[in-house]
């Protein structure tokens, strides 16, 4: 089961969502920015960090990059996709998922071991959790700040698109404690926390984060 | 040649972090008649002549690249020269 990394200029944790893959029993194969090709991949991860140099707003730029068309095209004909921190700012920008990432409420950029509960286990990236998991996984964001208009909040929560949300402590100030959620398909999935961080006891917050990418290996075997 | 001036501000909805810094740091040298701050940004496009076509495209620029409609609103408009010939624009 191929699932492709991409790396854009900036992007910081391609490496660990590599190793994320490869633990996960999937074969990660590294895609890059500037290619029209996802190179035969059965599924594609956006890698958080700062593609671009996070000019303009995060996300902006990388939306418009070669690769990301193809992303954009494969997304919509249901190919699995997770996007995870400046991944999921690019998901945003792309129109994939809809609302958008600000700056955090309280102007500082945020590194901590992160609970979360996650809501919804239809996707390809959570089906191996159990319903309401309660998981601890690494945050760290200066734009995390999940926005939309109360409108698209009641459509994602009466939706069930809600897939995961904080809990015990809104480390950036997220409209009802967002953390991620996914598309009217249920195959692309925007994350602000980094599960790719949790997924070996040597270091990181334990494993649980291990689970969205079998989860994407499992469905993969299953299509 | 012309100048074509992009601004993008956050809508007035969101909240501005950084224009509530801004703000923050305005009595501790003491302005205290400033009662909000929001941060947008300028963009100067240079064009090559000033046309309809061209302004259209400033439009499509500004909402596809430059602003995020989701969060930010744009306003575009012409910075002029005074030997600026307007003629045969709309």
């Amino acid at each position: 089961m191929k699932i492709g990394v991409v790396t854009f200029p900036g992007s910081l944790d391609d490496i660990d969502a590599v190793r994320a893959v490869g633990f996960a029993g999937g074969e990660a194969v590294p895609l890059w920015h500037d290619e029209h090709d996802l190179r035969g991949v059965d599924a594609v991860v956006l890698p958080g960090g700062f593609s671009y140099g996070d000019y303009l707003r995060c996300g902006a730029i990388s939306r418009f990059s070669p690769v990301m068309t193809e992303v954009v095209e494969a997304a919509r004909a249901g190919m699995p996709v997770l996007g995870i921190c400046n991944g999921f700012q690019i998901l945003c920008e792309s129109h994939l998922l809809p609302g958008a990432l600000l700056r955090n409420d309280q102007r500082k950029f945020v590194c901590r071991d992160q609970r979360l509960r996650i809501e919804n286990t239809s996707t390809p990236w959570t089906s191996d959790y159990e319903q309401d998991a309660e998981i601890t996984v690494v945050l760290k964001n200066g734009e995390g700040k999940y926005v939309a208009d109360e409108a698209t909040l009641d459509m994602l929560e009466g939706e069930g698109r809600v897939v995961a949300r904080y809990l015990e402590v809104n480390p950036n100030g997220s409209l009802r404690d967002i953390a991620g959620i996914t598309n009217e398909r249920g195959n692309v999935v925007g994350l602000m926390p980094h599960p790719e961080h949790a997924v070996e006891d040597l270091c990181g917050p334990g494993t649980d984060g291990l689970a969205f990418f079998t989860s994407a290996v499992s469905a993969l075997l299953r299509a | 040649m012309a100048r074509v001036v992009v601004d993008v501000m956050l809508k007035p909805e969101i909240l501005d972090p950084q224009g509530k810094a801004v703000h923050g740091a305005l009595p501790r040298l003491g302005f205290e008649g400033v009662t909000d701050v929001r941060q947008g940004k300028r963009f100067e496009l240079e064009v090559d002549e000033l046309t309809d076509e061209r302004l259209s495209e400033v439009h499509e620029i500004a909402e596809k690249l430059l602003s995020n409609p989701v969060i930010e609103d744009y306003n575009v408009y012409v910075e002029l020269d005074e030997d600026d010939d307007l003629e045969g624009l709309a």
